[in-house]
């Protein structure tokens, strides 16, 4: 039986109009929602590609570290670079602010798109020239110097690739600053006028807090790169020591940008999970205030501990003490929101959905992540753990773990809101446990690896360095995450087609883009004003068998998302035990 | 920005209530929509001037640590050239300011005759700046290691121009032949230009990008777009161009201004 308020069968934005222009032109928020996440997916099975060559080549054995010759190693190094440009580039930035987040936050206002349309247009089609940059280099040589395109080797002997890859990074920045800008303004001048700025759901907060360090952070790193052009290209002499420049000036422009960039890719994620906890346990959100306020310092935080990346570069001292007693703050904030949201579930009634599953694993993985970050944040101990295998389960662990995990748990969250079907729960759930134990079989010998000193960045270690097991079990688990990802990927195609079809809030959430008909008309909404109260007031809405969802506990009389089933007397019953008091 | 252009096309969505002729179909008011554009056009101010932070660090850095060589290598700017261009700038502010001011008024012929000045003063500052660079290109005034060819040049080679040029102040305010100053200190004043010729550069970038801009505003100014509940763009663009201005205004004392 199909949902009352499903309306695959009737007008919605997906059917509207058709045709490639009709997707590829739009300045409807959701549908360059779902273009982005698309894009994103591919981009990420791109980069994913890369992981597993990364991971084939160091499984014991597959190369012979001896005999290696300079293609196999250039080989390594290109993997490695790529995988990491793309993945940081290309699918965690924009993965939930501009794919979630586009299709979300508009509708979460009650507002029928963001602040400037035409701009978000522009910010995707900018994401696709960037793409383009980038998988260019694949065609006139070897981009090798890594993600972090420290000179003077990447201004100096490596090929010109370099120049495409950072003008597509330039690109993507400057996809990003647009996407932040937008969000900003939406949020402030788009909302209802009864939603108060502590009445916003926290997915709005977290994006707003990240916008913030986008349009902050994001210009100087367009700058650097700029820089690096044209140093490249004409040997300005700015990073150059030769000429009197100064290469770690590059590295402290670099982490300025680039450590906030980490709370580009995690805050959004931590806003997903806050909407997560509080539908799934059924029970206002603990802690609404601390949890806003905590996503606002951490950015603020996150501008004043990029010297936590070069305690090895030759930086002063004193510096490097500072940074790391600063770097030390941030973790403060991140633990309240940890804590608050173990808080939620504590006496709630906990389902056990997929997106609920993938929002607790976080915490498990971020705790991991995070708590490592603090062994690198102490001087002492990163001087051993520095440019080796620990800092990249770290970095793993928050990234994958917590961003990609988020990313994942948020798609499956609104995936009925966006094609109007529900995903199979056994498949998805699991896939989750197929990517869960192949994360953590990557990731955790790595941590043992890294403190044992095996070093980042190397094409193999020979059977004499000692390593062997810890690349052993992380290439197996490479493998079972790529199985995993693979299976949640096929259970969205799989449900677009044959999924049941969904009811307009499957879920129970109370945040207003729940109060659409699934999949929403074009302009999100069709009736005019909200009565906007608390975002997770959970007594607003109540299970209805027949609908297999959740109906609003009192509808209006003019929503036509309800009106079919108002006429329902069972609903209606009066003495029904959750009638209204 | 983009939201404020006239083509917004309301109706599509019949929630009954009308909808003036400029007001984008996703806003409920015209002041939202103002409001908006106000606050995106700040926000993007904001990460302009973050776009040119780094540069004004370099020039802070190296700056300090080789202060001579700042004072030396700024002789070799023409101060008289920067000085116009600061005045014909300033005026281009002016003559914006007052654009916004007609458009807000409704009168459409100052409003073009406004923004066409604008667009002149813009011209001049492009071109007095093309003077200055033809001439550092000539002389071999260059960045990095560019620089050293005008001093490594034999003094029978060297043109007119450059002799003029051979001597100059040295910090303690002594006489100094080019060719007679450390090999390290030559080189260094490579990194002083280096610095110039970025911030310039991209400070001319920016003026050429206003350029367009004033350009299409122009174009829609003379087809009578704007008016009073409608001046949102000459507005934005004008700031922007305020903008441009003072990133200039900063620039000139800091690299003219300092021997
Ligand atoms: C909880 C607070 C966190 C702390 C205290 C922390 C601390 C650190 C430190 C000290 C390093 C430098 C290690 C070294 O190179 O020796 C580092 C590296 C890194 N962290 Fe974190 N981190 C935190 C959270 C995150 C998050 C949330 C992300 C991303 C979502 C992240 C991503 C990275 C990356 C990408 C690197 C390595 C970059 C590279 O060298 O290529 N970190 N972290
Ligand atoms: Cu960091």
């Amino acid at each position: 039986m199909t949902p009352s308020t499903n309306t695959l069968e009737r007008t919605n934005y997906l059917n509207a109009t058709k045709g490639f222009m009709s997707w590829f032109w739009t300045i409807d928020h959701k549908r360059l929602g779902l273009m982005y996440m698309w894009s994103v997916v591919a981009a990420f099975i791109l980069g994913g590609f890369f992981a597993l060559k990364i991971r084939m080549t160091l499984m014991p054995g597959a190369v012979d570290f001896a005999s290696q010759t300079a293609e196999q190693m250039n080989a390594y190094n290109n993997a490695f670079t790529v995988h990491g440009a793309v993945m940081i580039f290309l699918v965690i930035i924009p993965s939930i602010p501009a794919a979630l987040g586009n299709f979300v936050v508009p509708m979460m206002l009650g507002a029928k798109d963001v602040a400037f349309p035409r701009l978000n247009r522009f910010s995707y089609h900018l994401w696709i020239i960037g793409a383009l940059l980038f998988t260019g280099t694949f065609f006139i040589g070897n981009l090798d110097t890594g993600w972090t395109f420290y000179p003077p080797y990447s201004t100096g002997s490596t090929d010109n690739t370099v120049i495409l890859a950072t003008l597509g990074a330039f690109v993507l920045g400057f996809s990003s600053i647009f996407t932040g800008l937008n969000f900003i303004v939406t949020i402030h001048k788009m909302r209802p006028a009864n939603m108060t700025w502590f009445r916003m759901p926290l997915f709005l907060w977290a994006i707003y807090a990240t916008a913030v360090i986008q349009i902050l952070a994001t210009p100087v790193i367009g700058i650097s790169l700029l820089l690096l052009l044209v140093e490249k290209t004409m040997s300005i002499g700015i990073f150059n020591p030769e000429l009197g420049g100064d290469p770690v000036f590059f590295q402290h422009l670099f982490w300025f940008y680039s450590h906030p960039a980490v709370y580009i890719m995690i805050l959004p994620g931590m806003g997903v999970m806050s909407e997560l906890f509080a539908t799934f346990s059924r029970k206002p959100i603990f802690g609404y205030k601390s949890i806003a306020m905590s996503s606002l310092a951490i950015a603020l935080f996150s501008f004043i501990v990029w010297g936590h990346h070069m305690f090895l570069s030759g930086q002063s001292q004193l510096m490097s003490v500072i940074f790391s007693a600063l770097t030390f703050s941030v973790a403060v904030p991140s633990a309240i929101k940890v804590f608050n949201w173990i808080a939620t579930m504590y006496k709630g009634s906990v389902a056990f959905t997929t997106p609920m599953i993938y929002g607790m694993s976080i915490i498990w993985l971020f705790g991991i992540g995070g708590l490592t970050g603090l062994f690198l944040a102490t001087l002492g101990t990163d001087v051993q753990f520095h440019d080796t295998y620990f800092v990249v389960a770290h970095f793993h662990y928050v990234m994958v773990g917590s961003a990609l995990f988020g990313f994942i748990g948020g798609i499956y969250y609104w995936w009925p809101k966006m094609y109007g079907r529900m995903a199979d729960n056994f498949w998805t759930k699991l896939a989750w446990f197929m990517s869960f134990i192949g994360f953590n079989l990557t990731f955790l010998p790595q941590f043992v690896g890294g403190s044992r000193g095996m070093p980042r960045r190397y094409a193999g270690y020979g059977t004499e360095a000692g390593y062997d097991s810890f690349n052993y079990w992380s290439t197996i688990g490479a493998m079972i995450l790529a199985v995993g990802l693979t299976m949640a990927l096929g259970t969205l195609i799989y449900s677009m087609f044959r999924g049941r079809k969904a009811p307009s809030n499957p879920w129970g959430g109370v945040t207003l883009e729940w109060q659409t008909p699934t999949p929403p008309p074009e302009h999100n909404f069709e009736i005019d004003a909200f009565p906007v109260g608390d975002p997770y007031d959970m007594n607003l809405c109540e299970y209805n068998g027949e609908e297999e969802g959740f109906l609003p506990v009192n509808p209006r009389a003019d929503d036509p998302c309800v009106a079919d089933v108002a006429i329902d007397p069972v609903y209606f019953e009066p003495e029904s035990e959750n009638a209204p008091a | 920005m983009s939201s404020t252009t006239a083509d917004a096309h309301a109706g599509g969505h019949g929630h009954g209530h009308d909808h003036p002729k400029h007001l984008a179909h996703h806003f409920e008011t015209l002041e939202q929509q103002y409001g908006s554009g106000k606050l995106g056009i700040w926000t993007f101010l904001l990460t302009e001037v973050l776009f040119f932070s780094a540069l004004f660090v370099a020039y802070t850095m190296y700056r300090a640590q080789y202060p001579e060589v700042f004072q030396f290598a700024s002789q070799y700017l023409d101060t008289n050239l920067g000085a116009i261009n600061t005045i014909v700038l300033l005026f281009s502010s002016l003559t914006v300011a007052w654009g916004v001011r007609n458009a807000m008024l409704g009168q459409h012929k100052m409003l073009c005759i406004n923004l066409l000045l604008t667009l002149a003063c813009a011209g001049g500052f492009m071109g007095i700046k093309y003077v200055e660079y033809s001439h550092k290109f000539h002389e071999g005034t260059l960045w990095g290691g560019h620089v050293d060819s005008i001093f490594k040049a034999d003094p029978a080679d060297i043109s007119e121009t450059m002799k003029e040029h051979s001597h100059a102040w040295n910090g303690d305010g002594e006489l100094v032949a080019v060719k007679d100053l450390d090999p390290v200190f030559r080189q260094r004043l490579g990194l002083f230009f280096a610095v110039y010729f970025c911030l310039t550069g991209l400070h001319g970038i920016h003026v050429l990008i206003g350029m367009i801009l004033l350009t299409w505003l122009l174009l829609r100014a003379m087809k009578k777009e704007f008016g009073p509940d409608h001046f949102g763009a000459i507005d934005f663009g004008g700031l922007y161009w305020h903008l441009v201005d003072l990133i200039w205004i900063f620039l000139f004392p800091l690299l003219y201004l300092i021997s």
